[in-house]
């Protein structure tokens, strides 16, 4: 066991694979000599060489391309987009041709392909840089979407989804990468994709969250117990397609009460699903509506911090919100 | 008349490597496609096949330029009109018509896609979907694969002049440049994008110039005559193995019908137009040159035509009596059902 930030967990979980497998190459923009913005990929140049650590021309769309055909070709690229923001060139080769390539080929071919790419927003990144995609991309089949919110999370299940012979999207919440730290074991494991992990019991509410909403969500179940006295549950959906709608389901049963906290804009996201999931299976186990708490519907989050702080959902927002619904 | 077919036309394609039996090979595969569009254009009119993609025109510039990549080992990433591409690499008149029917054993997609979404893991021919030039940057990183596991395969990769609009095309040719990759690049030009004529899609007169602006070598051929696009793909894909990077070869060509059995090429081309191209009609120059070489004689052009038709017809009606796809398989193959053909990484410790 070792004490990391989830950037750490990210570069060192990657350079595991790189040992471990030739056939694990990363490609992307700046992640040579520059080892990644974040520095998801530092050292790797001089390590792997430029054959395995290839930095890309400033094209998004070739990037995820390139790592289709390397993965129709046995390779298992780790493609990395510098910000989720930047996907959008890409999205007709993911949601096209990544995801639509076992099916359309009657599973002749796969695409074993990790597009990783940092999302979410509270680092002042404005319109560009804190975009939240995965509901775009969580709705189409034939795509997995993860979204861990610790370190031990982001290291299995980045293991499982280099290990998956479908194509996976990694979202790495860019706030988490240094603000969240954890015990991560030294030893490879992987942790199941589509599988939400309850992070904190309780009985009196169910809290669907990921990402970094998840950690406020936690500071806020804390806070909710020792003021005043309600035992929430907080769940950590981990992958956002497919849906772990058994443990979701489950909680919500024993609790009664429900409640989805996503930092995308409210509308069409992740809680609409869960809402409608919690509407049409646990409808007469409610004690209450369900509510979202949710980024306003405007088109991005501002960089002013005034601005910034009011589109992004805090400890404090949930805590009120959570406290209204366990009084209901 | 016959000393000067045996003065001048025999030794063209045997200076190319070409044996005789191959040029009649070729030419078979030219006329099984001809003849399998013929009959998909008459089940489109007689209602029993709703669309398809007609490949009459291009069947010189296709057959030539696969020709010299080796079934096996070398990838193929065709585009729909890649009917005789396909046909060359090992697909049957009634593996098109599986597709034709959507029928449970087209082998491309199960009756999944529209026709002509040709794919066969088999056969080293990459699945393709319907937008335009989404598969050149997979040609890209299939060579890349093949360079980086020291393999000795080249990819050809297939697409028309509309393609080379697309952002994809630029990126694809840009990256197989930057790492000089085992890839030939094949842009069957045909002038028209549906409609757009080609002095609307681009302000240069070939496509082969921008291969300058990704560092590699760009060819024109007259992608009506079979042997000149053989020899240009032959060199090309012999430089590629070599390790000599890619080629981007243009193949000057037209095709005869619309864009698909839903266009209508009247709104944007004139009859006089398309006849003219017809007298160049690749499979008619190519009888030409066979019959010049000695190797067919009328009579021989037309036993072979009624041969690969009774072929066609049989696979027509055998496909047609073929089973449907049962409905509540369209469930299936959204993500692998085992992990059977993927080996997966065994962890270790780093």
């Amino acid at each position: 066991m070792t004490e990391k930030n989830v950037i750490q967990t990210v570069h060192d979980t990657l350079w595991e694979a790189m040992v471990a497998d030739e056939r694990v190459v990363v490609l992307g923009e700046d992640v040579g000599a520059r080892g990644g913005v974040f520095r998801a990929t530092a050292g790797f140049l001089e390590a792997f060489g430029e054959r395995r650590v290839i930095d890309t021309p400033l094209a998004e769309s070739a990037i995820v391309g390139v790592a289709i055909g390397m993965a129709l070709h046995g390779l298992l690229p780790v493609a990395e987009i510098q910000f989720a923001d930047f996907i959008h060139p890409a999205f007709d080769q993911l949601v096209s041709e990544a995801a639509r390539i076992r099916y359309r080929s009657n599973g002749d071919w796969g695409v074993p392909l990790v597009v990783r790419a940092p999302y979410g927003g509270g680092v002042h990144g404005a319109l560009y840089h804190s975009q939240s995609v995965e509901a775009f991309f969580g709705h189409v089949p034939g795509l997995k979407v993860v979204a861990p919110s610790t370190p031990y999370d982001v290291k299995g299940l980045l293991l499982a989804a280099i290990n998956d012979p479908d194509p996976v999207l990694f979202l790495e919440h860019k706030k988490t990468y240094r603000l969240v730290k954890g015990e991560v074991p030294d030893e490879p494991y992987e942790l199941p994709i589509g599988r939400a992990d309850v992070k904190r019991e309780g009985t009196d509410l169910t809290v669907v969250s990921y990402g970094l909403m998840l950690h406020y969500c936690l500071e806020a179940a804390a806070r909710l117990q020792e003021d005043e006295g309600f035992s929430a549950e907080v769940v950590d959906l981990r992958t956002i397609a497919p849906l772990d709608r058994e443990t979701v389901l489950a909680s919500v049963r024993k609790t009664g009460k429900a409640m989805v906290v996503y930092e995308d804009n409210l509308t069409y996201g992740v809680g609409a699903e869960v809402a409608a999931l919690i509407a049409e299976e646990a409808m007469f186990d409610l004690d209450a509506p369900v509510v979202r708490v949710a980024g306003p519907d405007i088109p991005a989050m501002p960089f002013a911090t005034p601005l910034e702080h009011f589109y992004l959902p805090d400890a404090e927002r949930i805590y009120e919100r959570m406290r209204e619904l366990a009084k209901f | 008349m016959a000393t000067r077919v045996e003065a001048r036309a025999a030794p063209r394609h045997r200076s190319l490597g070409l044996t005789d039996q191959d040029v009649l090979a070729m030419y078979r595969v030219m006329l099984t496609a001809r003849l399998c569009d013929e009959a998909q254009f008459r089940l489109n009119r007689q209602g029993k096949a709703p669309f398809v993609v007609p490949v009459s025109g291009h069947e010189g510039c296709q057959v030539g330029s696969v020709w010299p990549f080796q079934r096996g080992k070398d990838v193929l990433v065709p585009y729909y009109r890649d009917m005789a591409v396909c046909l060359a690499a090992g697909f049957t008149p009634r593996d098109v018509f599986l597709g034709v029917f959507a029928k449970r054993d087209d082998p491309s997609s199960g009756g999944r896609q529209m026709p002509a979404h040709w794919s066969s893991r088999r056969l080293g021919i990459v699945t393709q979907s319907s937008p335009i030039a989404t598969q050149v940057p997979h040609a890209a990183g299939i060579a890349y694969a093949i360079k980086y596991l020291g393999e000795d395969a080249v990819v050809g990769c297939w697409f028309g002049d509309g393609a080379t609009s697309e952002g994809d095309w630029h990126e694809g040719l840009n990256f197989s440049g930057i790492h000089k990759l085992p890839v030939v690049w094949f842009c069957e030009n045909n002038q028209y994008a549906i409609s757009v004529p080609l002095s609307k899609q681009m302000a240069v007169k070939d496509v082969a110039v921008r291969a300058e602006g990704y560092g590699l070598e760009g060819v024109v051929v007259d992608g009506n005559d079979v042997l000149a696009c053989y020899e240009a793909a032959r060199r090309a894909v012999d430089k590629a193995r070599a390790g000599g990077g890619p080629t981007l070869i243009e193949m000057k060509t037209y095709r005869f019908h619309p864009h698909t059995s839903d266009d209508d090429d009247r709104t944007y081309r004139s009859r006089e137009e398309v006849e003219a191209w017809k007298r160049r009609d690749p499979i008619l120059l190519f009888g030409a040159y066979l019959k010049e070489a000695g190797l067919l004689d009328e009579e021989g052009i037309e036993r072979l035509r009624s041969e690969v038709k009774a072929e066609v017809d049989a696979a027509v009606d055998e496909a047609w009596n073929a089973p449907d796809p049962e409905p509540e398989s369209a469930l299936r193959h959204v993500f692998a059902e085992s992990r059977e053909g993927f080996r997966p990484v065994r962890w270790s410790r780093a």
